[in-house]
């Protein structure tokens, strides 16, 4: 008999998951994001209450046949919110705990193979956010950008364009998933906004600096002049800057 | 800001800048510990200019003025374009906004000959310090280093840069009086060898005085431009790349197909294509050469002056070498494996790590991204199924490609409908 185990999304609650399957000696389980609903269409059904010294014993316990990297990895493969994410963590985790030895790399286990590739699209993902995140600057002096991922990697940002990025103020909005990471010269803070008032995204842009334009302007002429027209090949283009990307590329508009 | 003459310099001085090819921006480890603007550590593609090339630099001359006549280069004296120049000041604020707005990951500045070589370096390595001293700009810089400038000038170019680059040009001394004869082979070898030693003595310091200043770290490069002139051959090109990796410890050797920009008869007419696919195979043979453990003799020698136009390297050398093949992916050390076509490093090592749990067979390998098409010519594992030992290099050949093409042909339709 399956068992459906709801939790409330985050890596914590997922770990607190783990330990109740130990806990319960369940053998087939099914992990779900969210509240708990309608009862009814689930036979056994149990609610995840995010708990530290649960959690904390799973992840104690990860980190004793784990590298630092190997943690890493599972939390990322989580992050990503793929449909299978939290089952090929799930499975991951058991056969950490069912070997002897350490399996980081035993590429022929399924789960440590998708969790593998999981972490590949992220990190490909992660990647091509730090390249194509365009900043605009407002008057304010705040450098602005909005991004429309694939998939959740806005958390994985953070350390790159902090890092970068260290005297000037900066955010970053994901539209798709509904909120941003802001920078005060401090820190960085995940923030939300509402941009359907009408509001939002039009007064951003009624208030650029002056030289936004300019060097909007600039940089469009850059990327014409370095292109060798005798050398086009489009295929290669697509495939280095998917389309679905451009709507947010200076460049491209 | 002047806009219009700002963008018109940019225009100029950027479209003449773009054959360069050295536009990486990795090998750099450039902190941003001052609370200043940016860092410089994994090179970061910001865009692809519509010819596929990565946009990685701001890369622009900082005029194209020149008192040379090098037959290859738009620049040249006797060509008649329209010339600018930038101020310094002008090219750090395009620098700055650029990095500020997340467009770059540094500067790539390089410049036509005014005057002579030293007041032309000066100026460059001014654009450089005003970066990293008046605005704390951690980004990357390469500069290329003018042939013939004072060692006082590269030294302090290496203080700020994080690249320096003295272009070869020609990859033979032969290649280059023939197209620039102004130019001095020797002009250009000296500043190397006067970087290597420099290099190599403030690393020295840098690991007794944690506090020592950085001196070029990602190193210098150079480039060679390709199909110039009929009299370079492949193994040439790389003997040459090899004896300057070796002797300069170059970080990369830059490979760039000849566009033809001029109408001369010492080159190629005007409307030759562009060497692309040789120029790709370039590349493929260097990175057998940095990464692989290849030997150049083993790529290029003299029954072998080119490289094969229809297959990549590698390939081509297990062709010439069935003899040591076929490779049993379970038991053969790494450097062998790296050798087998369809493996790549990554896959390479991934095998190595995996068979310590269990032996490995088809399944297995594809999964860790093989190309399977191309390497089951040259391995077996732990599986009786497709050994194909027998056949000659020459069948394998047509095989191989026979797939390719059809599998190019298949591709076809829908990479056509994507426009
Ligand atoms: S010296 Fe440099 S800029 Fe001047 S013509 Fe020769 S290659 Fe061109």
């Amino acid at each position: 008999m399956t068992t459906t185990l709801v939790y409330d999304g985050t890596f914590e609650g997922l770990l607190t998951a783990v330990f109740e399957v130990y806990e319960h000696k369940l053998q087939f389980v099914k992990l779900v994001k969210g509240e708990l609903h309608n009862t009814a269409l689930f036979d056994s059904l149990m609610q995840i209450i995010t708990d530290e010294s649960r959690y904390g014993r799973v992840l104690k316990g990860l980190q004793k046949k784990l590298s630092a990297s190997g943690m890493q990895r599972l939390y990322v493969a989580h992050l990503s919110g793929i449909d299978d994410a939290d089952a090929a963590v799930l499975g991951y985790i058991r056969y950490v705990f069912d070997a002897e030895q350490n399996i980081e790399e035993d590429y022929g286990n399924r789960y440590v193979m998708r969790v593998s590739e999981l972490v590949k699209m992220m990190r490909r993902e992660k990647h091509r956010m730090e390249a194509f995140v365009r900043f605009q600057k407002l008057q304010d002096g705040l450098f602005y950008s909005v991004i429309e991922p694939d998939f959740n990697v806005l958390p994985m940002l953070i350390r790159h364009f902090k890092n970068r990025y260290a005297d000037q103020k900066w955010m970053i909005y994901d539209l798709k998933r509904k909120y941003g990471i802001y920078y005060d010269l401090h820190q960085v803070e995940y923030m939300e906004m509402d941009f359907t008032e009408g509001q939002g995204a039009g007064n951003v842009i009624n208030s650029f600096t002056d030289d936004e334009d300019g060097y909007q302007h600039l940089w469009k002429n850059y990327f014409k002049s370095v292109n060798i027209a005798s050398r086009k090949n489009t295929k290669l283009h697509i495939r280095h800057i998917p389309k679905r990307y451009w709507k947010h590329l200076t460049e491209k508009i | 800001m002047n806009l219009e003459r700002i963008t018109e310099k940019l225009n100029i001085l950027a479209d003449a800048a773009k054959y360069d090819v050295s536009c990486a921006s990795s090998g750099s480890k450039r902190k941003n510990e001052n609370k200043g603007l940016g860092n410089a550590s994994n090179g970061i593609c910001h865009s692809y200019t519509e010819d596929g090339r990565c946009v990685s630099l701001l890369k622009i001359l900082l005029t194209n003025h020149c008192i040379f006549d090098c037959a290859y280069c738009v620049s040249r004296k006797s060509n008649d374009i329209k010339r600018a120049a930038f101020t310094v000041q002008e090219v750090v604020d395009l620098t700055i906004n650029f990095y500020r707005r997340n467009y770059i990951e540094g500067l790539f500045l390089s410049s036509g000959i005014f005057k002579d070589a030293d007041t032309t370096m000066e100026r460059l390595v001014q654009v450089a310090k005003k970066l990293r001293t008046e605005h704390k700009f951690n980004g990357y810089i390469h500069l290329k280093s003018i042939p013939g400038a004072s060692d006082e000038l590269m030294r302090e170019a290496g203080l700020y840069a994080d690249r320096l680059s003295v272009n070869l040009e020609m990859p033979t001394e032969e290649g280059l009086k023939l197209l620039a004869p102004d130019k001095d082979r020797k002009d250009m070898i000296q500043p190397m060898g006067f970087l290597r030693n420099e290099i190599i003595h403030r690393a020295e310091e840098k690991k007794l005085f944690k506090k020592a200043p950085m001196f070029a770290p990602a190193g210098q490069s150079t480039q060679v431009i390709v199909g110039a002139t009929a009299i370079e051959d492949d193994r040439a090109i790389l003997y040459s790349a090899n004896h300057f990796y070796k002797t300069f410890k170059l970080k990369r050797v830059y490979y760039s197909g000849y566009v033809p920009v001029l109408a001369d008869n010492r080159l190629p007419a005007l409307n030759t294509a562009v060497p692309m696919v040789r120029e790709n195979r370039l590349y493929q043979a260097d990175w057998l050469m940095r990464f692989y453990g290849f030997k150049v003799n083993e790529i290029v020698n003299n029954d072998q002056r080119h490289l094969d136009l229809d297959i990549d390297p590698k390939l081509s050398w297990a062709l010439r070498n069935m003899h040591v093949f076929p490779v049993d992916i379970n038991k053969a050390d790494l450097q062998m494996i790296l050798r087998v076509p369809g493996i790549g490093m990554l896959s390479a090592q991934k095998i190595v790590s995996t068979r310590k749990f269990n032996k490995l067979n088809w399944e297995h390998i594809k999964k860790l991204g093989v190309a399977v098409n191309r390497a089951q010519y040259f391995i077996t594992c732990n599986s009786n199924s497709f050994e194909r030992r027998d056949l000659t290099g020459t069948r394998i050949k047509q095989f191989i490609l026979a797939e390719s093409q059809s599998k190019y042909l298949k591709n076809k339709p829908d990479q056509l409908s994507l426009f």
